[in-house]
């Protein structure tokens, strides 16, 4: 009996252990942006202070700021419609359907997910150069696809294979063509597994930073993640600037990741384990 | 009725015999999988195949945007020297291997903590507390990349580091962490672990929850012993996470770029100069594209290699 509450307590401050460390830098981050450049620059640290709103102030009147963060949205949410667009009716021909190199198709689709941006960020450069889309959003929009269009196309397909086929003979019968049975039955039934992958879709590219960085070169047109790290020039950096553009930036794709925390080790490994 | 007649003689029959009534109902015939398919196809092979034909062929020239030389010879065809450039290139060499060393570095320790981790979320008691944990353990992972790098800067200051304050608390003396090689390795190690472990714990969480829990209860009355439970019980469970660590851990270390370009560019000296963060630096500030592309097409084979490995391991079962 003592041995079990011995471990028990144990569990519990291991527990606290875990907690802490993950959430210590999310944290010092948040509370560094409501601290005053003397709190900031205190050595060693001050964990107590009186907190200021005058780095938010002063970020909501910086207009690269409130601008990279407009993009930031702009180009977010476009992938995201865009991927789910073009991802969902993939999704359910790779639920539904038979076919040739069916199996192959299914398996680039994922390879996707190994890819490294660095890879793509210097011909799509060039591409992007030639045909005059460098500093255009299209082109981050169009190159986010590469990894969010996969991640909608797996998640999906997964939530329509678990629509019973019933719904579709019927429709069938009824005379639904196969277009009005993905759009009546699979995409309203499977909303679950869409939202979830239109979350992942819009943090992933909420967070991109080297394509972002190397395809927008005009300072109007700077996503959140390149202008946070732009204020990394100079010598006295505004750390209180930079850490609440930082709050900022993570905040809402936080709460995003809360609410698909269940889906978060399957869409961070293509479904490999469930 | 049965729409989905498998057999050859059964589908042709339908065939013939449905004629009419298929014009009537458009998309149902062999190429209907091909127009729900294509948008996406079609996309992703725009933005994600044709400009790694294009690197291809660019890694077959020499194409430096910044010499008018080349440009005025219309970036000339010169093979394989490219090719050899990088091959015999000392740093291209050391970048790969310090990209290998961070990961036999940060992999082993996120692969025992994230063990760690996971038998302390699956056990039971102190429910609220566990699930509070389980949940803050999807902060790290949603973190902008840029921004832990960012937060590593601030952390990892050598004069009003929060690192430094722990380190004395700890009795070690404080460094400068960004200045020093082996620090500022250390600094984005730390980082790196910070980010990725509860991926790795929430994978192996997941393998812990397949164990039937009737043999799980069974043989908690047979041993006393965790570790039994562990090597004997829970083990086999764990392996395909194991796997699945492996490889993606493999395949985002040589992507790493955000967080270290943030936090030390590559530095100080060549320190942290990872194999993404080496390639963007070749690629955007030497602009000698076609050594880039060279480089680039390098990558990509390793992650074909990777990916093949993944899906050869995982997904052979699925009929897909």
């Amino acid at each position: 009996m003592n041995r079990m509450t011995l471990g028990s307590l144990f569990h519990a401050l291991g527990l606290l252990v875990v907690l802490a460390f993950a959430l210590f830098p999310f944290y010092w981050m948040v509370s560094s942006s409501f601290k005053d450049q003397t709190d900031l620059l205190a050595s060693p640290p001050v964990w107590l202070f009186t907190p200021t709103l005058a780095n938010y102030q002063a970020i909501f009147a910086d207009q690269n700021v409130t601008n990279a963060i407009l993009n930031s949205l702009i180009v977010a949410t476009s992938t995201t419609a865009l991927s789910v667009i073009l991802g969902t009716p993939a999704a359910y021909a790779l639920a539904r359907f038979e076919f040739r190199g069916k199996a192959d198709l299914w398996f680039w689709f994922i390879s996707n997910r190994m890819v490294s941006p660095i890879v793509l960020a210097l011909p799509v450069y060039m591409l992007s150069r030639q045909v005059g889309l460098l500093n255009t959003y299209l082109v981050l929009i169009l190159v986010y696809l590469t990894f969010c269009l996969p991640i909608v196309v797996w998640i999906c397909t997964d939530q329509f294979r678990s629509i019973p086929r019933d719904l579709e003979q019927s429709a069938r019968l009824e005379g639904a063509t196969q277009f009005d049975i993905f759009w009546r039955i699979y995409l309203p039934l499977g909303i679950p597994g869409v939202a979830v992958s239109a979350i992942f879709a819009f943090i992933f590219s909420w967070n991109e930073l080297l394509y972002a960085l190397v395809l927008i070169t005009s300072q109007g047109l700077k996503t959140a993640p390149v202008i946070a790290t732009n204020f990394m020039s100079g010598y006295e950096l505004p750390w209180g600037k930079i850490m609440a553009t930082g709050t900022l930036i993570v905040l809402p794709v936080t709460v995003f990741a809360l609410v698909v925390s269940r889906h978060m080790v399957r869409g961070l490994t293509m479904g490999a384990t469930k | 009725m049965s729409a989905t007649t498998t057999t050859p003689d059964g589908s042709a029959d339908r065939a013939t015999a449905a004629r009419p009534q298929r014009r009537r109902h458009l998309g149902y015939g062999r190429w209907t999988p091909v127009w729900f398919l294509a948008p996406a196809v079609l996309a992703l092979f725009a933005i994600g195949i044709y400009p790694m034909l294009f690197a291809l062929i660019t890694s077959f020239r020499r194409y430096n945007i910044t010499r008018r030389a080349d440009m005025l010879d219309g970036f000339p065809f010169v093979g394989i020297d490219n090719y050899l450039t990088v091959l015999t290139d000392r740093t291209f060499w050391d970048s790969l291997a310090l990209t290998g060393t961070f990961y036999l570095t940060v992999v082993p320790i996120q692969i025992v903590l994230g063990i760690g981790i996971a038998l302390m979320l699956h056990r039971p008691g102190w429910g609220l507390l566990r699930t509070l944990t389980r949940v803050s353990l999807v902060v790290p992972l949603a973190t902008t990349y840029a921004v832990v790098g960012l937060i590593g800067r601030l952390i990892f200051n050598r004069d009003f580091g929060v690192a430094n304050q722990f380190m004395g608390w700890l009795g070690i003396a404080s460094s400068d962490w960004l200045g020093n090689p082996t620090a500022a390795f250390s600094a984005i190690v730390v980082m790196d672990i910070w980010q990725w472990t509860p991926f790795v714990a929430l994978i192996f969480l997941a393998g812990l929850s397949m164990v039937p829990v009737d043999i799980e209860e069974a043989a908690r009355l047979e041993t006393k012993s965790h570790w039994a439970l562990l090597r004997y019980v829970q083990l086999p469970y764990l392996l395909p996470g194991l796997t699945a660590v492996l490889i993606l851990r493999s395949a985002d270390v040589l992507k790493l770029f955000d967080m270290v370009f943030v936090m030390t560019r590559g530095g100080p000296g060549a320190a942290t100069d990872l194999v993404s963060v080496y390639i963007q630096r070749v690629g955007f500030k030497v602009f000698d594209l076609g050594l880039a592309s060279a480089q680039a097409v390098l990558m990509l084979v390793l992650t074909i290699v990777l990916s093949r490995v993944y899906i050869r391991i995982f997904y052979r079962e699925i009929e897909a």
